[in-house]
Parts: structure tokens; sequence; C-alpha cells
């Protein structure tokens, strides 16, 4: 456990020190939800009609703009080589990696995607579905991207592949993310759609470190 | 005949020899039956006229798009488990069959969707989910490219297509879990098939000549790779000596 | 037989526009996907048969 804990302290400490990770993705985050009201046209019926769909696609963004750095800054300086004979299981040591991807990236996003939505004239009524719908979504994608980064480590143009191995992969939970807040939005219930984000997480804890553990002995091969 | 036996490639190879000529014809056979059967002689519906026919090559490459890739599955499941040193050629051979089929399925359902529903595209659970399945064949195909070392492309790709399994399931029961505009199974159901006979058998002639279509296609493609590898690990040894 | 003359078959009921372009893409694809996996059969023959002239003329067994 001691293990685990480092790691992602560590993998934290890195992403601070190479320059608030943190606020990147935020920033991102932030710029592109911004890019659809000048886009758009800032008229609110048609905003909050597509608030839910808008800030999911820019999680998903901002979540795949770090991904590719996931591994690769290790396999480089040959660190991979090591976490992947330490005593920390593989899969432990991506689950460490991704958890401390997602408190850099999908936290932060939770957070401030109130803020946004209520930019983007979203009902007042669906703000928390939408941080627990982030809160419950974000983790799989930081999982499921794991995978890909896994895949893509050490290839050349590995980030516009892993984009390609990724997305499809991470449709369902934009589906669902965003079907839970326009849910609440209109009045419905959101728990379906919540429930089974909840069961896509509780899937991909245990089988995306498995699969990422797999890809990683191919690469450090 | 196991899969140890097919293990050896040139085992393989006499295999694939021996089945070509009969898959090559009875695709065919079967293929021109069930067009001149569904282009010809089966009736139209009562609703849809005779843009019903276009239901005699999207069904079947609706069929072949999930069936390919579950081969595609298994045959990388078994290459990674078991190091089969034919089922990872097996599952790349695969992969191009699998998207065109898949490509077949969306624009020809476009086309039958649009006199139909009055839509060329909604984003219903089905329809996204094949999409999902395209580029996932489009993915698998890149990854593959991706790497300079066959050996470890197929591994990475044997992965990726593991994880890409699931959505195979999603789009076989979509239409059973939500509503949704595409219709739902009418011809898998546990009361038998709800398509008449006079259509059913024009599309389950289709349905076997895209299947002997692949197998003969696996035929070419695996052989292809067999014979690739085969020069590769000569001029490897050559650089060698 | 469904229909009573080549015009009706080609009309397909008003629906021409639709059916033909999905059973030609059917025939575009399939017998392009056909040809081009012939055609990297024959290029993997040559190359193996290249390969082999190439290990022969190295050492004469």
């Amino acid at each position: 456990m001691t293990a685990f804990v480092a790691l992602v302290r560590r993998d934290l400490a890195l992403a601070f020190a190479q320059g608030g990770a943190a606020t990147l993705a935020v920033s991102f985050f932030v710029l592109v939800v911004l890019l659809f009201p000048l886009g758009v046209g800032p008229e609110g019926a048609v905003l909050a009609r597509i608030a839910a769909g808008v800030l999911w696609v820019a999680a998903l963004l901002a979540a795949l703009l770090s991904l590719d750095r996931l591994f690769q800054a290790d396999y480089e300086d040959g660190s991979l080589d090591l976490l992947l004979l330490a005593p920390l299981p593989t899969p432990l040591m991506v689950l460490a990696k991704c958890l401390a991807h997602w408190l850099v990236t999908g936290l932060p996003l939770a957070v401030v995607s109130p803020v946004l939505a209520v930019l983007l004239q979203l009902e007042v009524s669906a703000l928390p579905t939408l941080v627990l719908a982030m809160l419950l979504g974000t983790p799989t994608l930081s999982l499921i991207g794991g995978i890909g980064a896994a895949l893509t480590v050490g290839v050349r143009r590995g980030g516009v592949l892993l984009s390609l191995l990724v997305l499809p992969l991470f449709i369902p939970a934009l589906i669902f993310g965003a079907a839970a807040v326009e849910a609440a939005a209109t009045g419905l219930s959101p728990l379906p759609h919540l429930l089974i984000l909840a069961a896509l997480l509780l899937a991909a804890l245990p089988l995306a470190p498995l699969a990422a553990a797999a890809a990683l002995r191919l690469a450090a091969e | 005949m196991n899969l140890h036996a097919l293990a050896n490639p040139t085992r393989f190879l006499r295999l694939c020899a021996a089945i070509l000529p009969w898959s090559a014809g009875l695709t065919v056979l079967l293929i021109g039956a069930g067009l001149v059967w569904g282009l010809l002689f089966s009736p139209p519906d009562y609703q849809q006229g005779h843009s019903v026919r276009i239901m005699y090559v999207h069904v079947p490459a609706a069929w072949m798009a999930m069936f390919v890739y579950s081969v595609m599955a298994v045959a990388s499941a078994t290459a990674l488990i078991w190091k089969h040193p034919v089922a990872d050629l097996v599952a790349k051979a695969s992969a191009p069959v699998g998207a065109a089929f898949t490509l077949l399925c969306l624009v020809t359902g476009s086309l039958w969707g649009q006199p139909m529903w009055g839509t060329w595209w909604v984003w219903d659970a089905r329809l996204t989910s094949v999409l999902i399945l395209f580029f996932i064949y489009l993915g698998y195909i890149a990854l593959w490219e991706a790497f300079d070392d066959p050996a470890k492309a197929g591994r990475a790709a044997a992965i990726l297509a593991i994880v890409g399994a699931v959505n195979v399931p999603i789009i076989k029961f979509s239409v059973d879990w939500w509503n949704t505009l595409h219709q739902p199974a009418s011809v898998l159901t546990m009361q038998g098939p709800k398509v008449a006979a006079a259509m059913l058998w024009p599309l389950l002639l289709m349905g076997l000549g895209f299947t002997t279509y692949y197998v003969t296609l696996l035929c070419l493609r695996v052989r292809a790779e067999i014979l690739g590898r085969r020069a590769r690990q000569l001029r490897l040894l050559a650089q060698a000596g | 037989m469904q229909w009573h003359n080549a015009g009706d078959f080609l009309n397909m009921g008003g629906y021409a526009a639709f059916v033909w372009p999905s059973f030609a893409l059917t025939l575009v694809l399939l017998s392009g996907l056909l040809w081009r996996s012939r055609a990297e059969l024959r290029a993997a023959e040559a190359e193996l048969a290249a390969a082999e002239a190439a290990a022969g003329r190295r050492d004469p067994a």
C-alpha cells in the first residue's frame, strides 16, 4: 500500500514540477468550452441545449491531452523498466499512475465544470448531477486512457494513434455522462445514467490496469 | 484437427490450399443464388416496397461485421495465451475484411434508412455502436502499422482486440436494451425467426455466402502474411550470417 | 418472378437510387478487397522467392 501511495505522490510531484499540469488541463477545458458560445452564438436556449455535451466532449479532450505522457516519460528515462521490476504488481502500478492522472486532470475538471455550466446557461438544478457524473466518469477516462497509453508507448507519433484507439472506447462514458446531465436539466431522474456510469467505472477499475500492464510488459521487452 | 496442428504454419498453408477452391466456389454459388432470389423472386415489403431488398446486403454485412470481430478477438486471445504463431496473423488478416463489412453495413443502412425512416442517420444505440466498431477496426489496423517489430505489433494489437470486444455484445443487444429507431432482433429470437420464409432464405444464402467469402479471403491473406514473415526471417538470417 | 419487365426491375418501385448503390457498393468493396488480397499474396510470394534466392546464393547447399 505504501508503495502504491508513494508512486501516486511521485507522479503528482512530477506533474506539478513540469509546470502546473492541472492548470494546463483546466485551462484547456475552459478554453474549449468558451469556444462554443463564440462559435454557436450567445443565445441562451441553444447553449443550454448543448451544454451537457459540450462539457463532456471538452472533458474527454482535456483528459486525452496528457495521456500520451502517462508512461512515455518513464519509458524514455528508463524508469518504466524499474517500475515493472519493482515489487508493486504492474496492474497496481498502472492504477497508481491512472489515479495520479485523474487527480491532475479529471478531478479539477469536475470541480470547475459547474462554473462553466452556468456560463453555458445550463439549468442550475442539473449542477449537482453534473459534478457527480463527472466524478464518476472522468476516472473511467483515465483508466481506459491508460490502456491506450500503454499500447502506444514508444511508438512514433503515438499521440495521434492513442486518440484513435481511445476515443471510441470513451464514447459510452460520454453518452451516459451527457445523458445524466440532460435528464437532470429536464427534470427527469438521472439515476439510471449515473448507475451505468458507476458500472463502467467498476468494470474499468480491475480490467483496464490488467490490459495496460500486459501492454507495458510488451513495450519493455 | 486441433489448434496444435494448425500452429504449424506449413500445415496451416496446406489446409488453406485445400479449402480455397471450395470456399471460393461456394462463395460464388451462395452469393449468386442469394442475389438472384433476393432481387428477382423475393416479395416486396408491404410498407417499404422494393427498398426492403437492401436488407439482403445490409443484414449479412452487419452479421459479418460482428462475426469477424469475434473471430479476431478469439484469435487474439489464442495468440496471447498460448502464443499460437498463426493466430495473430489470422486476426491481422481478418481486420480489413471486418472493416469493409462494417462500412458496407453503415452505408447500406443509411441508404435503407432514408426511404424507410426519412433520415440518413440517427444517433441511436445500434448505429452508434456499429460506428464505434468501425473505428475500433481502424485503430486495430493502425496499431499493426505503428510498430517496427511485427511480433510486438501483433501482441499490442491482440490486447486492443480483446479490449474492444466489449463493444460486440453492446451492438447485438442494444436494440433490446434501449428503445431505438433501429428494428429489434427478428432472425434469432426465442420464438424463432420473425422474418417471412420467402425473405429468410435469400437472407441466409447471402449470410452464408459472405461467410465463405471471408474464409476465402482469410486463406489468401494469411498465406500472404506467413510467406511475408518467412521472407523477413530469411532476410534477417542473411544479415546475421 | 416479381418483375414484369426490365424497366420495372431497374426502377425498383421508385427506390432505384437507394437499392442499386447498395448493391454496387457491395460489389465494389468485396471485389476490391479480393483483388487487393490477391495482389498482396503475389507480392509476398515474390518477396519470399527473392529472399530464398538471396539466401541460396550465400550458401549453395
